[in-house]
């Protein structure tokens, strides 16, 4: 594997006094969508926050191209990751491009100096995700897919070399569910953004995912192609639940969950 | 179905262009009832003085009784009024914001508490060292605020945490003022017109002691408008957003608290101005801080100095503390806010 863009070295984090991750190593391929998938609990969410240190790690490291996220600045570090964590709230009265000028701050100087490219990155965010149309629109009047898509483009405009997100699908129907996937299979396609993403739809990772990670009881079971790893032999061992497998018309595998392992 | 849908963009195209304009025609307003109210203040009391010889005084200031009146009298109270509404609102719009709780206000950070069991102190137990309850209601502030601090305090501060430990500690402060007034009851009178919030003979020192405070206190909220709004996305996107939370929210806490005791110092437990004008100001100007700041600051002016005005002239010669009129107007508006919003 070539050289990661951002690495978890045995990570152990805790929350409210409790390790819940042990010993974690995770090396996030640059340019590829990865994706970390687990039970519930399992401690996936938790490291994806502290990938992004907006959680911090009680031992260990997290590298970002070779240097320790804890030698960043908090805008330095948010000039280069961006995250997007689940069901995020906003005020009631903020529209589609009030929130992608957010992703700006961090490239700004104290009292906003330094805003004067601020415009082209906000209409470039708003154009990736289909948003430009829609930008004086409040966010509460959106669907949750356009919703999903107001807060991409939000993370977007940050200009990140990494999108971190967690559970981008959940409470989406299937349409906002592949809307969501499309879009981000097109922007790591085309602009090649590295994109992490915690995910509980075990075929939207092998649809989409370029690698796989998997987590159980805080550590790390697996990973890799997800071709090759996500199969109904994983799914018993991981989420206790017999799969039959099946074959898409593009080749790749689907499960599907029939019963409980007993 | 195709041409609904253009409309709505369209309406929503204008909502967007609209927006500027409606928001500086808010803040415009704001000034206008600000000014308005300032001058009506210099204009009511118990000296007749019409508009015409206040413009003469206040263009030519000499040394007859009307001309004391007003430069004197009237014109430092309704400067403390104007600056003691900008700090309470400013104060209230940043924590609502740095606690993410509508209901945050001076008070919950124990501001009042802090204050007014020094300033009852004062009053009750030491009444010869009167002039010193300004300093001593800051102080008492201040501390009461950094205790709430300390209590609240585990690997950083979160707002359900502060607004827990204020009013822990600001019902244990209210006994001990409780306990003074029921053990002083004969000298509680002083103490109870200060504990409702007034600006009866509040003059030039007391425009001195809140200026400076007000000042600082406007130039740093103003300047933090962006990480409030920032803040308003919550704790794990604004970090993600390359914001230092813990420090951001430390920081901002001290400077509602500084803005918040000299106002109260000054002028007692004034409340609801925390509290409602922030919202509002929001109800019509929206929740970018860039604008609500100002707005907030504009509106406390109108209110603090109308309400005073109001309160002057109402029962005349009678003069009712405003902090009676504040809560008058302010409780149905909280209720209004309630069936609105909430």
């Amino acid at each position: 594997m070539m050289q990661p863009i951002l690495e978890a070295r045995h990570i152990d984090i805790g929350v409210n006094n409790k390790t819940i991750v042990h010993d974690l190593s995770l090396q996030i391929p640059e340019g590829k969508i990865t994706a970390i998938i687990g039970p519930n609990g399992c401690g996936k969410s938790t490291t994806l926050k502290a990938l992004s240190r907006i959680w911090p790690c009680q031992q260990g490291s997290v590298v970002f191209k070779g240097r320790d996220i804890k030698s960043f600045t908090h805008r330095e570090l948010a000039q280069c990751l961006a995250i997007l964590t689940q069901g995020p709230q906003a005020p009631a009265d903020l529209t589609v491009q009030d929130l992608a000028e957010m992703g700006r701050f961090p490239h700004r100087g104290f009292l906003g100096r330094g805003a004067k490219d601020d415009g082209r990155h906000v209409e470039w965010a708003l154009a990736q995700t289909n948003m430009t149309e829609m930008r004086h629109r409040l966010l509460h009047t959106l669907s949750g897919g356009e919703r999903q898509r107001a807060w991409i483009a939000m993370a977007l405009a940050q200009r990140p070399q990494v999108l971190l997100l967690d559970e981008p699908t959940t409470y989406l129907d299937i349409c906002h569910q592949l809307e969501v996937m499309q879009l981000l299979l097109k922007l790591n396609r085309e602009l090649g953004l590295t994109v992490v993403m915690v995910i509980h739809d075990l075929n939207h990772a092998i649809q989409y995912a370029d690698y796989v990670a998997v987590i159980k009881q805080g550590r790390l079971v697996t990973c890799g192609e997800p071709q090759q790893i996500v199969t109904a032999q994983l799914l018993a061992q991981v989420f206790r639940v017999q799969a039959d497998e099946f074959a898409c018309s593009n080749g790749l595998r689907a499960l599907l969950p029939v019963d409980l392992c007993r | 179905m195709e041409n609904k849908q253009a409309e709505d963009l369209q309406s929503a195209e204008r909502l967007g262009v609209g927006r500027g304009a409606w928001r500086a025609g808010v803040l415009l307003l704001f000034l206008a009832l600000a000014l308005a109210g300032s001058f009506l203040s210099l204009t009511k009391g118990s000296s007749v003085i019409t508009m015409r010889q206040i413009a003469d005084i206040l263009l030519h200031p000499g040394t007859d009784p009307q001309s004391q009146i007003i430069w004197n009298i009237r014109m430092p109270r309704t400067i403390v009024g104007a600056l003691v509404g900008v700090n309470l609102s400013l104060s209230g719009a940043i924590l609502q914001a740095i606690m993410r709780n509508p209901l945050a206000d001076p008070h919950i950070i124990g501001i009042s508490s802090g204050a007014g069991l020094a300033g009852v102190a004062i009053m009750i137990l030491f009444p010869a060292l009167e002039y010193l309850i300004t300093p001593a209601a800051f102080i008492g502030a201040m501390l009461a605020a950094v205790c709430i601090y300390i209590l609240a305090w585990k690997n950083g501060i979160k707002p359900v945490r502060i607004i827990l430990a204020g009013v822990a500690v600001s019902a244990f402060l209210s006994a001990g003022i409780s306990g003074l007034m029921i053990f002083y009851s004969d000298r509680v009178h002083g103490a109870l017109m200060w504990m409702v919030g007034g600006l009866a003979a509040r003059s030039w020192p007391h425009v001195q002691i809140i200026l400076p405070y007000a000042a600082i206190g406007m130039l740093l909220a103003l300047a933090s408008a962006a990480y409030l709004n920032i803040l308003q996305l919550g704790d794990e996107m604004a970090r993600g957003l390359g914001i230092n939370v813990e420090v951001t929210r430390v920081l901002l806490t001290a400077v509602a608290a500084l803005l918040a005791a000299s106002a109260v110092s000054v002028v007692g437990l004034l409340g609801f101005v925390g509290l409602v004008v922030p919202h509002a100001a929001r109800l019509l100007i929206g929740s970018d801080y860039r604008y609500l700041l100002p707005a907030s600051a504009l509106l406390g002016i109108a209110i603090v100095t109308l309400s005073d005005t109001f309160a002057r002239v109402v029962f005349a010669p009678i003069e009712l503390p405003v902090g009676i009129i504040m809560a008058f107007l302010g409780a149905p508006f909280f209720l209004f806010l309630l069936r609105r919003e909430i």
